[in-house]
């Protein structure tokens, strides 16, 4: 069963004077999904989230949060949403206590219950002992999980987070990865990244942004484990080449080096088995298989790059 | 309602978290109370005047017109940052992505501005009450003054705020209030000159004259309620400005 849509998103299209930013964008968010839009440099990432967040208004196309129509009632619309912009939206001169008060209060959170609610927020994005200090005095890692803090402090369906690993170190990132990871398990996530490993890691479903539109929309387990059309063989003691395109399911054998072989394979075979098979009974010494997987790079590249949008559009 | 009131009650702890507040009130009150002593010097020194004016009179008066021209100077430096300076550091998406409206997040910052305003209306109370033990005061006529002061200051506040949220740089924003507001202020001159058509409207719509009367300590209904429009234009224009960044 297809589990409850949270964010629809229908045709959305965005233009700064005669720019258009984002064209006819469609995006379906369901629960406990975790989505990654992927995209170079002024892709129009941030300006979806911000018609997504209703920061912005779109020229055309509307967005609908748990069924509420965001324009038609944006205060209903936005109590299912916590929203971390690109800049962390924060106020240097108050502690991260009063901060994280003062946005509970914002987004309806019950006088009584935003103490505790304050609490949970600082535990889950591990603020715990800087609660008394000035947001301002704070490292920008800790400004970054300030701003995480705030978009779930009132346990929003959804958490729309954008870009929310830049400028960070290497241990913050990881932090701040396992924190949207665990945040999935009970909120649904939009994700905003230009780096692929991080998108890799933590999101469900993928979706590339080229020149505002979306080129690509899918989950991740068909950019890891997709489809192949290569297969890198290693062989210690090679037969001709003949041979190996002998086996079923081959269509061209080209040499790397003296032992390494590249395979082309016909659409849909998997001559790997046979190929371990053949190497074993004839001792050719087989030491590297690989599948040449379409990894998310290749796709991102091949997307992005600017012929294969032209000829999309 | 509630959300009003909790926009409000952050915006005056920050205003007062910053040190431009303190310096402000710090300065507002030296300047005062050296005029608040010239004027009772001269006052004790001029006994003739007595028989006619009141030291409420003579004092309240005089202390509260200079007060004006004071606060027009200061106002500006307390409202620009309310708007331009959240859209610099990027802390607006907070107010815009939050369940509030454009109305409430406008309201709620006024309230809280009006919170900074009560503060220099107790000051400028304080110097008159000091002489409570010494001579009898006629305290309806210090309360219509001060009235009159808290009502200048919500419109002040009102433009000011106005002003905040068309740019995103708060000394701009100081400049353009200060400007926009000493233009509303002198608007009054065109009534004075006979050629210029409709006189007695631009006289009437000076923000100046109708402290006036107040200052002599004459309530009038009338010169309340152009304060208060004054004031609601300047925050309905502020909620359509708001609206069409979003556009």
């Amino acid at each position: 069963m297809e589990s409850e849509v949270l964010i629809e998103a229908r045709g959305l299209t965005r233009r700064y004077g005669p720019t258009v930013a984002v064209e006819n964008l469609n995006l379906t968010l369901r629960k406990g999904e975790i989505l990654g839009l992927l995209g170079p440099n002024g892709a129009g990432k941030s300006t979806t989230m911000k018609m997504l967040t209703g920061n912005l208004s779109p020229s055309a196309g509307s967005v609908t949060i748990s069924g509420v129509v965001l324009h038609e009632d944006p205060k209903a619309a936005k109590r299912h949403l916590g929203y971390l912009p690109e800049q962390p939206p924060v106020y240097p001169e108050l502690t991260v206590d009063e901060y994280l008060s003062f946005c509970a209060g914002l987004h309806g959170v019950a006088k009584p219950e935003r103490a505790a609610a304050v609490a949970a927020a600082k535990r889950d994005c591990g603020l715990g002992d800087v609660g008394p200090r000035l947001v301002g005095n704070l490292s920008k890692g800790y400004q970054q999980r300030v701003g995480i803090a705030q978009a779930i402090i009132h346990r929003p369906p959804v958490v729309i987070l954008d870009e929310p690993t830049v400028g960070l170190d290497p241990i913050q990132i990881r932090e701040i990865r396992n924190l949207i990871a665990e945040l999935g398990r009970n909120h649904s996530v939009i994700l905003s990244s230009h780096i692929l490993p991080e998108i890799q890691a933590v999101c469900g479903r993928v979706m590339i942004i080229a020149r505002g539109q979306v080129v690509y929309n899918d989950s991740i387990e068909a950019t890891r484990a997709g489809h192949f059309s290569a297969v890198i063989v290693g062989l210690r003691r090679p037969p001709d080449a003949a041979k190996l395109k002998a086996i079923d399911g081959v269509t061209r054998v080209t040499a790397l080096d003296d032992t390494r072989f590249r395979i082309d394979c016909a659409k849909q075979a998997d001559p790997r088995d046979a190929i371990a098979a053949a190497a074993a009974q004839q001792d050719w010494g087989l030491y590297e298989l690989a599948a040449q997987t379409h990894t998310l790079e290749e796709i991102f590249v091949e997307l992005t790059s600017g012929e294969d949008v032209r000829s999309a559009a | 309602m509630s959300n009003i009131f909790n926009i409000a009650r952050y915006e005056l702890r920050r205003i007062f978290l910053s040190p431009l507040a303190w310096a402000v009130l710090a300065i507002v009150q030296f300047i005062m109370g050296f005029v608040f002593i010239n004027l009772l010097v001269e006052y004790v020194n001029n006994p003739y005047s007595g028989d006619q004016f009141g030291v409420s009179d003579y004092i309240g008066g005089s202390l509260y017109g200079f007060a004006t021209i004071l606060l027009l100077l200061v106002m500006p430096l307390m409202t620009m940052r309310l708007f331009s300076e959240e859209r610099k550091s990027g802390a607006i998406t907070l107010l815009f992505s939050a369940p509030v409206s454009l109305t409430e997040i406008v309201l709620g910052k006024f309230l809280g501005l009006l919170g900074f305003v009560a503060v220099i209306i107790v000051l400028m109370a304080a110097m008159p009450a000091s002489l409570h033990w010494s001579t009898d005061l006629d305290w309806g006529r210090i309360a219509a003054g001060l009235l009159g002061l808290f009502l200048l200051m919500t419109a002040f506040g009102a433009a000011g705020l106005f002003v905040s949220s068309l740019t995103r740089e708060p000394t701009i924003a100081a400049v353009g209030s200060f400007g926009l507001l000493l233009l509303v202020w002198l608007i009054n001159i065109l009534g004075y000159n006979d050629n210029v058509p409709f006189k007695e409207l631009f006289a009437y719509l000076s923000l100046i004259d109708h402290y006036e009367s107040l200052r002599r300590g004459v309530f009038d209904t009338a010169d309340a309620i152009y304060y208060v429009l004054f004031s609601s234009l300047f925050l309905w224009l502020t909620v359509l400005r708001l609206d069409m960044e979003r556009n």
